[in-house]
């Protein structure tokens, strides 16, 4: 369960910036600090959560550019230069996104610890724009996991957040 | 909190209140117990054993120590000593036997044991440390199969736990004769692996160190006092200098009913080194703090022509530890729900050299109720009867395993309403008769039955000049919904609006609470927060009566009402005193009260008392790849009051997808040749994604009960995942005509 990074014992930390929610923040990082653990413990938003580290449960899921991307699955030093959302810059000035209220009226949660991962991943869903049926919505959601099953409250939600958009 | 739900006169029980704690949970501003930070926080991070048995020869930390970064290394060589006694190690939900000490000695039990923490400025530095560990093992032979041990199987001891998990009750009558002259007979062998809890948030502690042998810690756990008491027995410090909080608990399903070992870890670097530590396990660790253990499960029922049980015989063997004898309920159900007079139920254990199992999500029943379910299927083909039929046949108003009457049962109601709503009798009873395509279509269904328990709780409710009030509670939210339900129970028992109560919670330093689980939190601390909020009452009735000119002064406190920051006279609501003008002439201090509740110990006893459900599937079966899906399911519920509906059928519908989870998901797979879990993480653990699952639905009917406690509460976080394998399993059936005995059910068993 270790793994074995025989090379890291020299490395050196690199100074970068990142952007995260609009701001700038500057960091000495090991280069081997995944852009998760940065997040959490570097910038302290712990809003990104972290549920495996292996790229295999989607609760660390971000938003780069607009696209959803795990973020235990890349390197801190390899995200300069783009736009890093997390689930703290969602809401605009503290009013709720719709998806963000659509968690909320239709219970899609229980612990909450998925949450974050999966309103990112829904929004990058929508901005992919791929998903047409609840189907389709089911399939390109399915690497968030929710151990709680809360699972048809979150695709009530995003069905719901799809809809109000595409009527409007 | 913004919060935009405004009901101030009605009553907000009964009402699908949002969360209140939504908010947070939406916009990642909800804290868990590994996201609290401090001011120079060391990381530790936990060495495993790689043998399953033997002894630790020598280990070496000297290179790991000289990394730069790593400020020290603990194993059972250095670790600062800690209490004597097993007793002192002792948890609220801890199984006969002696609990296991983290790096107590060189001696290796399970594989994957904790054998050394390594503590380092950061986490990274930390686990890349743990890789340079110079560790020599003197291995032992160890068995962990437990079908190849059943020449192990015993009694399992009795203990304090014993209370809230009776062993079998006696035999009754003559089953073995009984069961021979029967005029259906069903003889079954059931057995499922091993399942791992995997709440998506892995354990975490992080310890402040507050000097002076005080500490507060950030811990994931059910039960804040349960950690609280182990952390100061453990290390010795007094109660009142452990504070253990944990506000967000990221799912757990039962892991969190013990303190897990990051919490001894962590704490005992804390102390050692006099600064602020935390240590959180990664997923594959996750499968290595306790387990739904697999279990064997004999049966053999005997029925009358007319499909009435009169025999059975229903024997479980599961798994546990060297070092405690893990026990569930499994084989207790069948009689509790059909009256057959001839019975004979046991339960026994194997001891392997595994890690102790721990209770699981609707522990005991969702195994038994597994087997039961789908022998009664089989005695409904047998004899040709519709299952529902049978069930109705067989159907019972008083618990035959005690001989009581239920305080309440509308299991029938949920047989009726849930067939309807589903639409069962679209049914064709001949398997393999309905199909879509080339996919088989199988309708099955099964019975639900959980205890309704409640134990002892307490809570506070302290008024504030501004007519606020604020509750207190130990208790956890697990994912439960208990903020919100409390506050509920709270509003109504005040005559407030949900906005003027603030629920405060999961702090050890909060009035007592059990762990949270099995079912018994809202019937535990629901009743306490009332009694808490009646004496409140109480005392500002007293208060006003003692006004100067008052015009309730010669009133009693049934002739009046409390609403709307007023106290006014039933049949004269004009006459009243406001709340601010009692706190005016109190001095304008807050008024408090601490209460406790807990079920009357002379008649509590009298009657049975379940939660019960009827549950419809329909599955998909491709004729040719033997894949499966369930297309929809229906659960109807039968427990008592539901306090908030919306978050109650959320805790449905999560043991519903739980129930597929087990029925064609979820495994662990031990390698006997290494006594090591093969697929420890949550790519090759598989559990339901969004994309399996389909139509589910909930349905509660009204239940009535007067006797559980004053709320009329029962519970419903286990029965969701309770009656959903059987159905699955009997819908398979009737898809397919195949009879699958083993969970989880793969496409492989049906090719
Ligand atoms: S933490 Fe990144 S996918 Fe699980
Ligand atoms: S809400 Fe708990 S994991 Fe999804």
């Amino acid at each position: 369960m270790i793994p074995n990074f025989r090379f890291m014992a020299n490395s050196e930390k690199h100074s970068i910036t990142l952007q995260v929610n609009g701001h700038p923040y500057q960091l000495e990082l090991l280069p081997w600090v995944s852009l998760l653990d940065a997040l959490r413990e570097n910038i302290s938003l712990t809003g990104t959560k972290k549920g495996c580290d292996h790229g295999q449960c989607g609760a660390c899921t971000v938003l780069i550019d607009g696209k959803r991307k795990l973020s235990c699955l890349t390197l801190a030093v390899m995200q300069e230069d783009v736009a890093i959302t997390t689930i703290e810059g969602i809401a605009a000035e503290g009013n709720l996104h719709p998806l963000q209220q659509a968690f909320i009226d239709k219970d899609a949660f229980q612990c909450g610890y998925c949450t974050p991962g999966q309103i990112c991943s829904a929004i990058g869903l929508l901005n992919e724009n791929k998903a047409n049926t609840r189907e389709e919505v089911q399939d390109l959601m399915s690497g968030n996991l929710c151990r709680c099953g809360a699972n048809k409250g979150i695709i009530n939600a995003v069905m719901a957040v799809k809809q109000s958009i595409s009527h409007e | 909190m913004p919060n935009q739900q405004s009901m101030s006169n009605e009553p907000s029980i009964g009402q699908p209140i949002s969360r209140l704690e939504g908010y947070h949970k939406v916009t990642g501003t909800a804290k868990y117990a590994g996201e609290y930070n401090a001011p120079d926080l060391l990381y530790g991070y936990i060495v495993n054993s790689s043998i399953t048995k033997g002894k630790i020869k020598s280990i070496d930390t000297t290179e790991a120590k000289k990394m730069s970064g790593v400020v020290e290394v603990f194993t059972h060589e250095n670790r600062p000593s800690t209490a004597w006694f097993d007793f002192q190690y002792a948890d609220m939900d801890a199984p006969p036997g002696t609990v296991f000490k983290p790096l107590k000695d060189n001696d290796i039990q399970y594989n994957g044991q904790p054998i050394a923490l390594v503590i380092a400025e950061t986490f990274e530095m930390a686990r890349y440390a743990a890789t340079k560990m110079q560790i020599v093992y003197e291995e032992e032979e160890f068995e962990t199969d437990l079908n190849a041990s059943l020449d192990l199987v015993r009694k399992p001891k009795k203990g304090l736990a014993s209370l809230l998990k009776p062993p079998p009750p006696k035999p009754t009558g003559d089953f073995e004769k009984v069961y021979q002259d029967s005029f259906v007979r069903v003889d079954n062998h059931f057995s499922h692996g091993t399942e791992h809890h995997n709440p998506l948030e892995m354990y975490a502690s992080t310890v402040i160190y507050e000097g002076n042998g005080k500490l507060k810690i950030y811990d994931k756990t059910q039960g804040t006092i349960n950690s609280q008491l182990y952390v100061a027995n453990v290390f010795g410090l007094k109660m009142k200098n452990v504070q253990v909080i944990s506000p967000f608990v990221g799912g757990a399903f039962g892991s969190g009913l013990r303190p897990q070992h990051q919490l001894f870890m962590a704490v005992m670097a804390s102390l050692a080194l006099k600064r602020h530590v935390r240590v959180t396990l990664d997923r594959a660790q996750m499968y290595l703090i306790g387990h739904r253990p697999p279990t064997l499960q004999h049966l053999k029922f005997g029925a009358d022509q007319r499909g009435k049980l009169n025999a059975i015989y229903h024997k479980a063997i599961g798994e546990t530890s060297q070092f405690e004898d893990y026990v569930e309920i499994v084989v207790n159900w069948s009689n509790m729900l059909y009256p057959a007079e001839n019975v004979r139920l046991e339960h026994e254990i194997v001891p392997l050299d595994v890690y102790s199992p721990l209770d699981m999500r609707a522990p005991g029943g969702s195994t038994g109720m597994h087997a039961i379910e789908v022998t009664m299927d089989e005695i409904a083909y047998k004899l040709q009867i519709d299952p529902l039929e049978l069930r109705l046949i067989n159907y019972s108003e008083i618990d035959k395993s005690s001989d009581k009457t239920y305080s309440s049962k509308e299991l029938r109601s949920c047989y009726l309403q849930g067939a309807e709503k589903f639409g069962w009798d679209k049914r064709n009873p001949a398997p393999r008769s309905m199909r879509r395509g080339h996919k088989l279509v199988g309708y099955g269904m099964a019975t639900g039955i959980w205890d309704a328990n409640r134990i002892f709780g307490r809570a506070q409710a302290i008024m504030t000049p501004d007519g606020k009030v604020e509750i207190k509670s130990a208790v956890t939210d697990i994912g439960t919904g208990t903020l919100t339900i409390m506050t509920q129970i709270a509003a109504d028992t005040l005559g407030m609006s949900i906005e003027d109560i603030t629920f405060s919670y999961a702090d050890s330093k909060m009035p007592f609470a059990p762990i949270q689980g099995g079912s018994f939190t809202t019937a535990t601390i629901g009743p306490a927060v009332q009694n808490a909020c009646h004496a409140l009452n109480k005392k500002l009735f007293k208060l006003a009566k003692n006004i100067k000119g008052s015009v309730l002064s010669s009133s009693k406190l049934q002739d009046v009402i409390f609403k709307d920051g007023f106290i006014s006279l039933k049949n004269n609501l004009d006459q009243k005193i406001s709340i601010l003008e009692i706190f005016q002439e109190h001095g304008g201090e807050a008024i408090k009260t601490t209460n406790s509740a807990m079920p009357n110990p002379l008649t509590y006893g009298k009657k049975a008392k379940a939660v019960h459900s009827a549950v419809f599937v329909e599955v998909e079966v491709d004729e040719e790849l033997g894949t499966i899906e369930v297309k929809r399911a229906v659960t109807a519920v039968a427990a008592g009051k539901i306090i908030n509906p919306k978050t109650a059928e959320s805790q449905i519908l999560g043991g519903m997808i739980w129930g597929i989870s087990k029925a064609l998901h979820e495994e662990t797979i031990l390698d006997h040749q290494f006594g090591r879990y093969m697929n420890a993480n949550l790519a090759e653990y598989h559990i339901p994604v969004h994309a399996d699952i389909q139509d589910l639905e909930v349905l509660f009917v009204d239940e009535e009960d007067h006797f559980v406690n004053d709320l009329g509460v029962k519970g419903v976080g286990e029965i969701g995942g309770v009656g959903i394998p059987p159905a699955i399993t009997n819908a398979i059936f009737h898809a397919t005509g195949r009879r699958i005995y083993e969970l989880p059910i793969h496409f492989d068993k049906l090719l």
